[in-house]
């Protein structure tokens, strides 16, 4: 044990111990194809394909490697609006959660300012604000497409570019995303030591400047942790918004491919979802260690 | 011209602060008189607790007074501003600047209208003044405690303020830095003869400083204990001072207002309290064994 530990290899080997043994429980209740041929009686031969199991219909992990092996392959490839590489539909998911994401941030952080700096706007919208945190994306898409029917920006071939849905998806991720950036920004806001605040008051900074000089600076932590949190829900929400509205990208793909009883390629999208969503929280606090100020 | 040279800088006249408890306001600080004439260091002392950071809390501006009021230079003043460089305990510089931006964010504030040369100037002489002339550009976690407080009281001087506010400047560093900082302060002092007000519960680094020394009485309602005038001559140097013959008795009588008479008011002595006093009289006959007791 202590020759693995002095080559570190532990932290390479065990997480491998741990997939082989997911995988392996994977395969011991995937069901099992059996293919029986038999001559019926009119003399001709029929094959007949039964699958067992513990969950029959759940491909083991080598079907859904075989599936799914022209998406990752070709990660890059359309075939088809619904029938696109892996990479190609994760890249419009990505899209997507960027411009909700970004939405989430310009209208969470400067509430979150608000709540940190204010008490009586605390305690105006600190209740709204509880009820409508826990609210599922499923239930603030169907207020997004109410909110934005019948809007339509059309391109220049005439089609529709942005329409009610679009909308709907933007408003159901923003929505839900934002909560993470307003209560820590708010934390990070009433966070900020007293003597920093001094500082200020005995310099007789202006409000602008105590706000850029000293409070950003000082609540950016705690910021930069509300946007890695809501960067992970944006992420969670894509999926939901995409299945109901159909939009083309992960979530779409995993569910049209579930209605067409391609059952590999739900397993092929929930390992991409969260890989992404493993790489987008690593990269997000990366960034937040750089802000962290001593 | 001379009456204006002796008139005080700052008038403290029966400044009092009070918190709303569910019992009623509990007093801190209860009509608290003190007059500082100009050029001249006044140091508070009393025990912790005794309300004497709030005193000059209430000087800088930065707790409400409750009743009273405060005369800065002619003027009444109830709010926090530059024209006092406040010293912190610690030294509450802002992490995400360098030391020269941290001096230099108060000298925009105080002298907008100079050009840009002339403010780096100033923050950059400070900064050497107080020995960070090759330092003054790393960030304060890069810094010691001690090199953070001459950041900060090289901050408070550039500012160049009518007073100067010093709260237990040294109270967090150990005692070599200590008595290196009292020797920076008491340059920068002397070059600039800035009207002082420090509060401290170092007896020593009250009789080496100051030019008076003004005991406090224990809190709740503390009040003006007592008020001894300083007679070393200037510039002081710390061998000479504590040589001087009158060093023990000055100390002393710091020291026995602080562990025998400090929660005696002179505002209202009665019978009973003076025969209170006269109780743990034995003590004194050992001053040095009840000193160190006391710390």
């Amino acid at each position: 044990m202590k020759f693995f530990q002095s080559l570190k290899l532990d932290y390479v080997l065990l997480p491998l111990v741990g997939i082989l043994l997911c995988l392996g429980g994977w395969a011991i209740i995937a069901g099992k194809s059996t293919v029986t041929t038999s001559v019926d009686d009119w003399g001709d031969p029929v094959t007949k394909e039964e699958r067992q199991g513990i969950a029959k219909n759940l491909p083991s992990p080598s079907e859904t490697w075989i599936a799914s092996k022209p998406y990752v392959t070709e990660p890059l490839a359309k075939r088809g609006e619904l029938d696109q590489g892996i990479l190609r539909f994760a890249w419009l998911s990505l899209k997507l959660v960027a411009q909700g994401y970004f939405i989430a941030l310009l209208i969470g952080t400067p509430i979150g300012f608000l709540l940190g700096l204010s008490k009586n706007f605390t305690k105006a919208f600190d209740p709204i604000i509880q009820i409508l945190r826990p609210v599922s994306p499923l239930a603030w898409l169907p207020l997004g497409m109410v909110l934005f029917s019948g809007l339509k920006v059309l391109d220049a071939n005439g089609r529709v570019s942005f329409g009610t849905s679009d909308a709907a998806a933007l408003f159901t991720i923003a929505i839900c995303a934002m909560w993470p950036t307003v209560l820590n920004t708010a934390v990070g806001v009433r966070a900020v030591p007293q003597d920093y605040l001094n500082v200020a008051k005995v310099l007789k900074l202006s409000r602008t400047k105590t706000l850029f000089k000293v409070l950003i600076p000082s609540a950016l932590p705690y910021m930069f942790t509300g946007f890695r949190l809501s960067l992970g829900i944006a992420w969670l929400v894509i999926v939901a918004v995409e299945m109901l509205i159909g939009k083309p990208g992960v979530g779409g793909f995993l569910w049209q491919q579930y209605n067409a009883n391609s059952f590999a390629h739900i397993i092929l999208s929930i390992l991409t979802i969260g890989v992404i969503g493993y790489v987008l929280d690593r990269l997000m606090s990366i960034i937040e260690g750089r802000f962290r100020t001593a | 011209m001379t009456q204006a040279a002796h008139a005080p800088v700052l008038e403290l006249f029966k400044l009092s602060k009070a918190y709303p408890t569910p019992k009623g306001p509990a007093v801190i600080v209860k009509e608290f008189n003190l007059n500082i004439a100009a050029g001249e260091f006044v140091t508070l002392i009393g025990h912790s607790g005794c309300g004497k950071s709030t005193v000059l809390s209430m000087v800088a501006g930065l707790t409400d007074t409750t009743d009273g009021a405060m005369i800065l230079s002619g003027r009444e003043t109830n709010e926090a501003g530059p024209d006092r460089g406040v010293v912190f305990q610690s030294p509450c510089l802002l992490p995400w600047m360098s030391a020269f931006e941290n001096v230099m964010l108060g000298v925009n504030q105080v002298y907008f209208t100079a050009p840009k040369a002339e403010r780096r100037e100033l923050a950059e002489y400070y900064l050497t003044v107080v020995g960070l002339g090759n330092a003054m550009h790393k960030y304060p976690g890069e810094l010691s405690q001690g090199m953070r407080q001459r950041v900060g009281i090289a901050r408070a001087f550039a500012l160049q303020p009518k007073m100067l506010l010093l709260d237990e400047p040294f109270g967090m560093l150990d005692a070599l830095t200590k008595m290196e900082l009292q020797e920076v302060l008491l340059e920068l002092w002397r070059r600039n003869k800035l009207t002082t007000l420090m509060v401290t519960h170092d007896v020593d680094e009250a009789i080496f400083l100051s030019d008076r020394v003004v005991m406090m009485t224990d809190g709740p309602e503390a009040e003006v204990g007592d008020i001894l005038p300083i007679p070393f001559e200037r510039p002081r140097d710390r061998a000479s001072v504590l040589a001087d013959p009158r060093y023990p008795e000055i100390r002393n009588h710091l020291l026995t207002f602080l562990n025998e008479r400090s929660h005696i008011r002179p505002s209202r002595i009665t019978p009973p309290v003076t025969e209170m006093v006269t109780a743990p009289a034995p003590v004194r006959e050992t001053p040095a064994g009840a000193t160190a007791a006391n710390q």
